[in-house]
């Protein structure tokens, strides 16, 4: 990998950062005083990065052959021996998130100018948002691990703050402190990685670790892939540190949207893609990085066929989609380009299904049961059009997003050889059988059905500023899939950054069809239980899997009973020893010296005579010792 | 006459002055005894002086008597602080600096 140095146009993509960071200073620093026109510049900025963003990409498009460029901004920690610089890596992958993030992120942000209107806050959320954006693009768009792990912490302050937005909720304050805690755990991995990156190869840059990752013995490469799939795990929600995305959805729905579903979780998907030198040398972490994959698409979508908190339900796909990401990243080559392709057109239909739900909520308020919903459909059109549009991208209905950016990665699973080929591809097929029974059964009880709704419920369409956003990421939804795949688009895009896939695909694939039957077949069984029979207002009682699944699949009283009792035993365990143990001998000792002086001090009587007794004493016992020696 | 018979002389002085110190509590009289220690002392230095036949032990004694001479000016000076504060030249008055 050689990088160009930024000239043109490109030499202004500091711009990038700039913007969104102007605009949660002045959110963040300037108080009540914004609270009038704060939400208008925390829309602005974004905008901004992405009108550059385009000027970026178009400018990148023009250079014919090498297309990494990289713009050094400033040394970071110039010491002898440990270069640290923040530069910006604009390349064909980069580009791709900068959009991404930038595109999908200012119509969330402008849905949230509508959405939050009520809130008081508005402003400390637009800017918190703006953080968000500055820390992502940084996470994206850093040249070397250590920029790269700047803006990952970055983000995860943001997804801590945003998830404890409703603070004053005791279940968003506690939700976002375990998204905090749970980050941690994949935060450690990925800090280690970039430790051992530094002891073998003694830099952190991109160019160095990739150069230097190819004469590096199979042992440091394999420990460096699993220690980034750790960080991966973390940040996006993949098991087994899956357990913080589904209470992350107690923050407002746009955040859900933006920062759990279109961005941030897919950080992780990017860290294996950007690693894609350094897991070409560890083939044990790459299959590591597919089963991974493969075990939460299967297990987020379980989930989510079983819960009724309409958020949830998405978070659990979510969890599924980004399973889909990772087993695409876990088979190499063959599969990168495609969990691009997967993740850009998620980040339009995801997102686009949190704005509808988003919308729902707003006009059912802030219902989140989908057993209280039913027959939205002729109250909230736009919505209901806009949801449908993203629900036929998500389960794979040709000619929609998930269609073409689905199949390619379960062709690919199943291509992949073998019985881990087999294995990884049947999952792959009947997750989408899944989703497709998990998404129609949202969709029957949210927008079909009777009405199951409140009393007091009046259920509106939302304002235009919400559903315009709504709209284009449909269009999103409906084009992205077929724009990026057809022609090889984006796999040519890519193809510098992370190699070209060993065989094409083409459009349809004998796993594609099974996966779309499987999917046709889920559909009409989810019509079948939740269409043509009326939805019951409180959950039957279900299986034991549904009981499960209502359970997050146990996933806490796994981490609680494994993880959190042991630990709670070692510390009382280590509080008692400590108390006890070193304590006491400390305190005994201490105790017996202050007893004994305390009563060997009523030595001193104060009598002049009693002193002149024990000097005469002192004496004779000296001139005796003296005698006895001579003697 | 032997020699031995000042030793004795001494080591009664001595001890008269010793128990004096020890059981006595005006000041001036502990002072005395004091005083009587020394000299007892003194007397057995200049003793074996003239038992060894050098003047080793005489010239100690005349160091012994400046030492007391210097003790009795601080001394002297303390006990009139003392006596002037609180109107008593018993030693077992003075007893605030203990336990």
């Amino acid at each position: 990998m050689t990088t160009l140095a930024a000239t043109g146009a490109l030499r202004a993509s500091w711009l990038l950062l700039a913007f969104p960071i102007f605009g949660a200073a002045v959110l963040l620093l300037g108080g009540r005083r914004t609270d009038k026109w704060g939400h208008l510049l925390g829309v602005a900025m974004p905008l901004a990065a992405f009108v550059y963003g385009l000027i970026a990409f178009f400018t990148l498009l023009g250079y014919s052959g090498n297309r990494e460029i990289d713009l050094h901004m400033y040394s970071w920690i110039p010491v002898a021996g440990f270069q640290a610089n923040i530069g910006l890596l604009i390349d064909p992958l980069s580009i791709c998130f900068v959009l991404l993030i930038t595109g999908v992120g200012s119509l969330i942000h402008i849905y949230s100018v509508g959405y939050m209107a009520h809130d008081s806050d508005r402003r400390r959320f637009f800017g918190y948002m703006n953080l968000f954006i500055a820390a992502m693009l940084l996470l994206v768009l850093g040249d070397n691990y250590l920029a790269l792990y700047a803006g990952w912490e970055g983000v995860g302050l943001a997804s801590y703050l945003l998830i404890g937005f409703w603070q004053f909720k005791p279940s968003a304050a506690v939700a976002s402190k375990k998204a905090f805690v749970v980050n941690r755990v994949g935060d450690a991995g990925l800090s280690l990685a970039i430790m051992l990156m530094f002891a073998e190869f003694g830099t952190f840059t991109f160019t160095g670790v990739f150069n230097g990752s190819k004469s590096a013995g199979s042992g440091v490469a394999l420990a460096l892939g699993l220690l980034l799939l750790l960080g991966a795990c973390g940040k996006s929600a993949q098991l087994p540190l899956q357990s913080w995305l589904l209470d992350a959805m107690e923050g407002p729905t746009p955040v859900s949207a933006l920062i759990h579903a279109a961005t941030m979780v897919t950080a992780g998907v990017y860290l294996m893609v950007r690693s894609n030198p350094i897991l070409a040398q560890a083939a044990d972490a790459r299959i590591a990085v597919a089963i991974v994959g493969a075990a939460t698409l299967l297990f987020g979508g379980i989930i989510a066929c079983a819960k009724d908190d309409i958020k949830k339900s998405l978070a659990g796909s979510t969890m599924s989609q980004i399973g889909y990401m990772m087993l695409g990243a876990g088979l190499g080559p063959a599969g990168y380009a495609f969990a691009i392709a997967q993740l850009l057109a998620h980040g339009f239909f995801k997102a686009g299904l949190f704005l509808g739900a988003g919308s729902v909520m707003h006009g059912m308020d802030d219902e989140v049961n989908m057993r209280r919903y039913g027959a939205l459909a002729r109250v909230m059109p736009v919505t209901s059009v806009t949801f449908g549009l993203a629900y036929l991208a998500i389960i794979g209905i040709p000619p929609f997003s998930g269609f073409f950016t689905k199949d390619p990665i379960i062709d690919a699973a199943w291509e992949s050889g073998g019985t881990s080929g087999w294995l990884l591809g049947a999952a792959a097929i009947i997750g989408a059988g899944i989703t497709a029974f998990y998404m129609t059964r949202m969709v029957l009880m949210t927008f079909a059905g009777t009405k199951r709704w409140e009393e007091h419920a009046h259920p509106h369409e939302s304002p235009a500023v919400m559903t315009w956003p709504m709209i284009i990421l449909a269009i999103g939804s409906v084009g992205a899939g077929a724009f990026l795949i057809v022609n090889d688009r984006l796999v040519n895009f890519l193809a510098p950054v992370v190699g070209v896939p060993p065989v094409s695909h083409g459009i349809w694939t004998g796993p594609g069809l099974i996966a779309l039957a499987l999917a046709l077949i889920a559909v009409a069984g989810a019509w079948a239980i939740y269409g043509r029979v009326p939805v019951p207002e409180t959950a039957p009682r279900g299986s034991f899997v549904t009981v499960a699944a209502r359970k997050d699949l146990y996933g806490d009283a796994f981490n609680e009973s494994v993880l959190m009792r042991p630990g709670q035993w070692l510390t009382r365990l280590s509080v008692y020893f400590d108390s006890r143990g070193v304590d006491g001998l400390v305190n005994t000792t201490a105790a017996t010296i202050g007893g004994s002086s305390g009563r060997l001090r009523r030595i001193q009587t104060g009598f002049v005579r009693s002193y002149a007794l024990s000097m005469l004493l002192g004496a004779v016992l000296l001139v005796a010792g003296l005698l006895v020696v001579r003697l | 006459m032997s020699p031995a018979a000042y030793v004795f002389l001494s080591v009664i002085l001595f001890v008269i002055g010793g128990i004096g110190v020890l059981v006595r509590r005006n000041a001036i009289v502990i002072f005395m005894c004091i005083e009587l220690m020394l000299n007892a002392c003194n007397l057995a230095f200049v003793a074996f002086a003239r038992m060894h036949g050098n003047l080793d032990g005489q010239v100690v004694a005349f160091f012994v008597m400046v030492v007391a001479a210097a003790e009795v000016v601080v001394g002297l000076a303390i006990l009139m602080a003392i006596y002037r504060a609180r109107k008593s030249a018993s030693v077992d008055d003075a007893n605030l600096l203990k336990y």
